[in-house]
């Protein structure tokens, strides 16, 4: 099962020429800059735009062909989209736009009470639209477009217009819902910490083509791509939870290969979680130091050696057994160290430097 | 109202019964053809757009003349109507109804096209990605979303209706108790000798319906919008 697109389309002054195919269900998250034909590729999944060419593919199921001049209207795909700005039906109660899609297809396998009940959104139910905010909006926007039973979700920049709390509001609901469906879900953003929290493959878009794709904890920790150079740049290893030491305070996690420990967690142990190691925070070093405050050292293996000309640094990719770390380090440092890929070095991560993004039990926020 | 005499009543419930039918009539039509023109693009859209709003711009008497020579009995859809169903339009209050729905056409359809104009077509877009087909979206997006305007269309041009003269009375003539509608009552109250208190009486109803039909169609629109919760 997956979902594949090709497409290529014209709009001045880019040519998009784009392909992928991820596994389902699955989120993938598109992400790229500003123009950069991240709604596009959604659009046309959706059927709202139509592209030069394209071929478009949900689980064997051909929703676009130009080839064979297949194209479905939006109304026969079965592809749920979230808009930025929500469209909820200003004429309509909350319920009532739930119901909308639900009303026109057969029963399926998203229940109304299960999705009220996911998204929390129970007590708007008898609301109107323009009585609620931005993030309750959303979510009922995100419910209503489930509750169409969609083979296919498309989600465009959901959190865009809402500040950092409503993100932070929200982002758990999408966590739960992620788990709690089969579908492929294709999310577009230009948020890294939306990506860190829910992707499971990326698909890194610049000027109308991919510029890197696979699964996000290799892509993420790839220095030869442009998430690399970004001040926020850091590897994601997909761990689980291993035990908890409440008496020294500290959870050991396993992921990547490796053991790292970080401050104490509220997730069960056994639960999946994400730990997202920013490279600015990780020191490379050739020996073990002793007498360090430090709780990770990690041992791998420099897989590249990307330049950074613009904040006059080296982003050094380190291979670890499954998905691999990146770090800042100057110039200096890699001669010191005497860097080359195929080099065992250390990567030294102070436990307080890790983010960890996880479900906590019940629907409040993720742990950082 | 006791000083309204019953041939002066007369008048008054003819208009208010012949303004109803070229609004329940028009109104429909009207929907249509903003729908059709403020949603496709197609070869002809400047023709159907200027034949929509011509009645506006023509002298009256010039459209009413025109029907007479479209529906008139030897007229191409006249004798049609007359030779399929035994209609008659010309000098008839069918006849008046047409002539004041013509009239006031460009009215309702600019109204109604104002208020289809600023729906937000994302949520027609949204409608679609839910699974509604064109009809479905139709009636149950984007009509309910453009009802404020097509209700003070409706009203508007039902207030305009009861003063149309021009076309009415000359595609329908002044035939008391048939067309004779409010301004041509008026009209020909002037014309006899001492006819100016009938007229001034008549004219006072014709201002106090015009009042009435412009303060319904404000307190509609605002009652509407707020509904719709914009």
């Amino acid at each position: 099962m997956s979902f594949s697109v090709s497409l290529r389309h014209h709009f001045p002054p880019i040519q998009m020429d784009i392909a992928f195919e991820v596994p389902s269900p699955g989120v993938t998250a598109v992400f790229g800059p500003s123009g950069a034909g991240k709604s596009t590729i959604i659009n046309a999944a959706a059927g709202l735009l139509r592209p030069d060419s394209c071929r478009i593919v949900v689980d064997g199921k051909v929703l676009a062909d130009t080839c064979s001049g297949v194209w479905l209207a939006p109304e026969r795909r079965r592809v749920g989209l979230v808009f930025q700005d929500s469209r909820l039906f200003p004429h309509m109660s909350v319920a009532t736009n739930l119901r909308f899609g639900m009303r026109r297809v057969a029963p399926g396998a998203i229940r109304f009470d299960e999705i009220v009940e996911l998204l929390g959104i129970g007590p708007l139910l008898e609301r109107r639209p323009n009585t609620l905010s931005g993030g309750e909006r959303q979510r009922v926007a995100i419910g209503r477009a489930l509750l169409a039973q969609p083979h296919l979700l498309l989600m465009d920049e959901p959190l865009a217009n809402l500040d950092s709390a409503r993100k932070a509001e929200i982002l758990p609901f999408l966590m739960r819902l992620k788990t709690a469906l089969h579908l492929p879900v294709v999310y577009v953003t230009h948020s890294l910490d939306e990506v860190a929290g829910l992707a499971d493959s990326l698909v890194l878009i610049e000027a109308g083509s991919v510029v890197g794709f696979g699964l996000v904890s290799e892509v993420a920790s790839r220095a030869d791509l442009p998430l690399a150079r970004r001040d926020d740049a850091g590897g994601l290893l997909l761990c689980r939870v291993e035990e908890h030491d409440a008496a020294r305070g500290l959870t050991r996690l396993q992921g990547g290969g490796v053991e790292l420990l970080v401050p104490l967690l509220d997730l069960p142990v056994g639960s999946g979680c994400r730990a997202r190691i920013p490279a600015r925070e990780v020191i490379l070093a050739g020996r073990p130091p002793e007498a360090i405050s430090l709780h990770n050292i990690v041992a791998g293996t420099v897989r590249r050696i990307a330049k950074d000309e613009v904040r006059r640094s080296v982003i050094v990719e380190i291979g670890l057994p499954s998905g691999g770390l990146l770090s800042r380090v100057t110039a200096d440092a890699v001669v010191r160290l005497g860097l080359s890929p195929g080099k065992p070095v250390l990567a030294l991560i102070k436990s307080t430097s890790i983010e960890v993004l996880g479900l906590q039990e019940r629907g409040t926020s993720g742990t950082r | 109202m006791t000083l309204l005499s019953p041939e002066e009543w007369q008048a008054v419930w003819l208009t208010l019964a012949v303004a109803a039918r070229a609004v329940g009539f028009g109104l429909p039509v009207a929907v249509l053809s903003a729908w059709v023109l403020t949603r496709y693009r197609f070869p002809g859209r400047a023709v159907l757009n200027a034949l929509v709003h011509l009645p506006m711009v023509l002298p009256p008497v010039v459209t009413g003349w025109l029907l007479l020579i479209v529906f008139g009995v030897r007229g191409p859809v006249g004798s049609l109507l007359q030779d399929w169903f035994g209609i008659r339009l010309v000098f008839t209050t069918a006849g008046a109804s047409l002539a004041c729905a013509v009239m006031t056409f460009p009215i309702m359809v600019r109204s109604v096209r104002l208020s289809l104009e600023s729906i937000d077509r994302g949520l027609e877009q949204a409608a679609r990605t839910l699974g509604a087909g064109w009809l479905d979206r139709l009636v149950n997006v984007t009509l309910p979303l453009a009802s404020p305007g097509i209700l003070v269309g409706g009203v508007v041009g039902y207030a305009t209706c009861l003063g149309e003269f021009g076309a009415v009375i000359t595609f329908a003539a002044n035939i008391p108790g048939q067309t004779q509608t409010l301004p041509l009552a008026i009209y020909a109250a002037l014309q006899v000798p001492g006819g100016e208190a009938k007229a001034a009486e008549l004219s006072m109803v014709s201002l106090l319906l015009a009042l009435v039909g412009l303060l319904l169609s404000e307190w509609i629109g605002k009652r509407l919008s707020s509904v719709l919760g914009r």
